[in-house]
């Protein structure tokens, strides 16, 4: 069960990914990071409540809604702000943007701008696992969204036929860029695809961080075992547009956007160890007036960091013979 | 007032409000004609051209479809195969790829497998262009691949008034078109004549006239092309450029008949160097007109490498201006221009 550091914890990673997402829309609105945001705002406890119950060990594969889940599995703030903003210092050298990275170090697969791209990619990272024996366990987040790409059937039916140690967290946002789940989705919850491909699928609170955190363990513990994939669906909401500019409205009410604001996973965590007496309002301000400090000095060190000079590297093209792949 | 000669009425308008009035004209004219993609409904399509079309005909002719690129081509196929006349939108052109079974594999060879019993009209319009901030999934121009695809054929407009003119052409084409509508000339604004106004498809024009040296381009570029001509023209060199306007068919007749005229020609595309778009034109050009040329064609196009997210290296991956301008300078040399 999970003890009070530990929850406390996660309650700060929270934090620090609000941060992180309010960082870049200000980034955003000044001009000052290239390309759209796509704001994490809201889903918070998925990245941490999975994160948070993996191993270092393990991998995860993102999207573009991604920046959430590279933080929560370990990514380093500065890198990750320069890539964002195109600077050199990036994880993807300016190459690849918030969209596009990946990096082994930290267990990270990688995330790209097509929906629905990395659930193969993420499924065969689990193959590789079960086949040396590993007990590595494969985090393969996506959308609402993603989830009616036929790739994403694929993968799937092969990881319930070879019980592959990949977990496919669905963050349900209920709406695909602008289109909601009714107008886009002939069954009511993801979860029931579980069957059609062999593995168990559940719908729960994606709110909830320390169920998303016991789902999650639970999950793992069964992948690493041998008995194959499981469908875990995350029911949220996101605060924010689809992208940078989009505020969100043309096709959701003002009323739906505050309901779900009240079921916010930061506070819904902070009341309750303020309840159990585990947490003062005070102890928690003081914390995110931190957390939200540290991370302007680290956004400052990176908006003055080096853009990439004007010029094509042809040799960036291949991976050099020498270096292994693994 | 008599005698006067009957010149169409324009309007000035860009080219997302050109590509919504053929759109929507010929949704009324033709009930067959349907619109169908990723947020085309309720939110009028990821760049406005669908606003407004759900409230005006209905969520059966303006379907906002899941997150599914390769079901959609393929029902689109299907369904134009089965007497409708589908407009998919595919919100980049990076995610072509998602559908490209359906589109090169099945959609573009219906009509020639079966003996022209079974013919395809549908259209697939898609945004390209390589830009700042999009990276390597939202900023690809992979338009040169499509041309590997007998039976396709591929639209990119650069006015308002040929977007207008070649989309209601392609709606009312019996084949397979891919639609290329580029992100820098989403804004550009320009006439575009009332009414049932049409552009064939597979025909080029020539955008500028000049006796010099002719660039082929297409897209994008051609504005390019046309700031280089004009730097040009400053130190006397009289550059003509011809618009594709279609990649296929391709006009090979516009082509050849300008650089047959000019003996030197340049080529200049926004997608990668190798194997692509400039490779066949420039092939094209040598194989008819070799002994006529006065020196090597000349390609610049983008730098084989993938789309990229910085600035200084999406700057250093597309052709400018200047480069355009050095390589005719260059082309030039020994004052044997003009």
């Amino acid at each position: 069960m999970l003890d009070t550091a530990k929850r406390k914890a996660m309650l700060r990673q929270m934090v620090l990914l609000r941060a992180f997402e309010e960082k870049l829309e200000e980034l955003y609105q000044r001009k000052a990071m290239f390309g759209s945001t796509h704001s994490y705002r809201g889903q918070e406890a998925i990245a941490v409540g999975v994160c948070s119950a993996l191993q270092s060990s393990d991998l995860i594969a993102s999207y573009h809604r991604g920046t959430g889940h590279l933080i929560a599995k370990g990514a380093d703030l500065y890198t990750l702000l320069c890539e964002c903003m195109g600077r050199a210092e990036g994880y993807s050298k300016g190459r690849g943007g918030k969209m596009h990275m990946g990096d082994m170090a930290f267990g990270f697969i990688g995330n790209t701008g097509t929906v629905g791209g990395t659930v193969p990619t993420a499924t065969g990272a689990a193959l590789s696992a079960k086949v040396r024996g590993s007990k590595e366990v494969v985090i393969s987040f996506f959308g609402d969204g993603a989830a009616n790409q036929g790739v994403v059937h694929e993968a799937m039916n092969m990881a319930g036929l070879w019980k592959l140690p990949v977990i496919y967290v669905c963050e349900n946002n209920q709406y695909a860029m602008t289109v909601s789940l009714e107008k886009s989705t002939a069954v009511k919850q993801y979860s029931v695809r579980g069957a059609a491909y062999g593995f168990e699928g559940k719908t729960i609170d994606g709110n909830d961080v320390e169920a998303v955190y016991e789902e999650t363990a639970r999950a793992a513990a069964k992948g690493r075992s041998g008995d194959g994939p499981t469908f875990l669906e995350c029911m949220t909401y996101r605060w924010d547009g689809h992208f940078g500019g989009d505020p969100g409205t043309a096709y959701r009410t003002k009323e739906e956007i505050e309901s779900w604001k009240q079921k916010c996973p930061i506070k819904r965590l902070k009341e309750k160890l303020i309840a159990e007496g585990h947490l003062s309002e005070s102890e928690f301000q003081k914390t995110s007036d931190e957390v939200y400090a540290d991370l302007a000095a680290i956004a400052e060190r990176a908006e003055a960091a080096p853009l990439p000079k004007k010029e094509v590297d042809l040799t960036s093209i291949y991976a050099p013979l020498e270096v292994s792949h693994g | 007032m008599a005698n006067a000669v009957s010149v169409p009425a324009t309007k000035e308008m860009r080219m997302q409000e050109a590509l919504r009035e053929a759109l929507r004209s010929e949704m009324a004219r033709d009930e067959r004609v349907f619109v169908m993609g990723e947020d085309v409904g309720l939110f009028g399509g990821a760049y406005g051209v669908t606003k407004g079309f759900v409230q005006e005909f209905g969520e059966q002719r303006v379907l906002d479809t899941p997150i599914s690129e390769s079901a959609i081509v393929g029902l689109a196929v299907g369904s134009a195969i089965n007497g409708m006349r589908p407009v998919v939108e595919i919100q980049f052109a990076d995610l072509l790829p998602l559908a490209m079974d359906q589109l090169a594999s099945h959609g573009a060879r219906y009509h020639y497998m079966t003996g022209g019993r079974v013919n395809v009209p549908m259209v697939i319009r898609t945004k390209f262009a390589t830009r700042a901030g999009g990276g390597p999934s939202h900023s690809s121009c992979n338009h040169g691949a499509f041309i590997h695809f007998p039976g396709l054929k591929i639209a990119m407009p650069t006015t308002p008034a040929d977007a207008k003119g070649m989309m209601l052409s392609a709606i009312r084409d019996p084949n397979p078109v891919l639609f290329f509508e580029s992100h820098y000339l989403y804004g550009v604004r320009g006439p575009v004549p009332d009414g049932d106004y049409t552009v064939p498809i597979g025909k080029a024009v020539v955008r500028r006239p000049g006796k010099d040296l002719t660039i082929v381009t297409c897209g994008g570029m051609v504005l390019k092309a046309d700031a280089a001509a004009e730097q040009l023209q400053a130190k006397g060199i009289d550059i003509e450029i011809v618009d594709l306007r279609s990649l296929a068919p391709l006009d090979k007749e516009t082509i050849l008949t300008s650089v047959a005229k000019t003996k030197r020609a340049l080529v200049l595309d926004e997608g990668p160097l190798i194997g692509g778009l400039s490779a066949e034109l420039a092939a094209l050009i040598q194989e008819n007109l070799f002994s006529d040329l006065k020196g090597p064609v000349v390609r610049i196009a983008a730098q084989p490498i993938p789309p990229p997210h910085s600035p200084p290296l999406v700057d250093a991956m597309i052709p400018d201006v200047d480069q355009v301008v050095d390589a005719v300078m260059r082309m030039a040399e020994g004052g044997k221009l003009s």
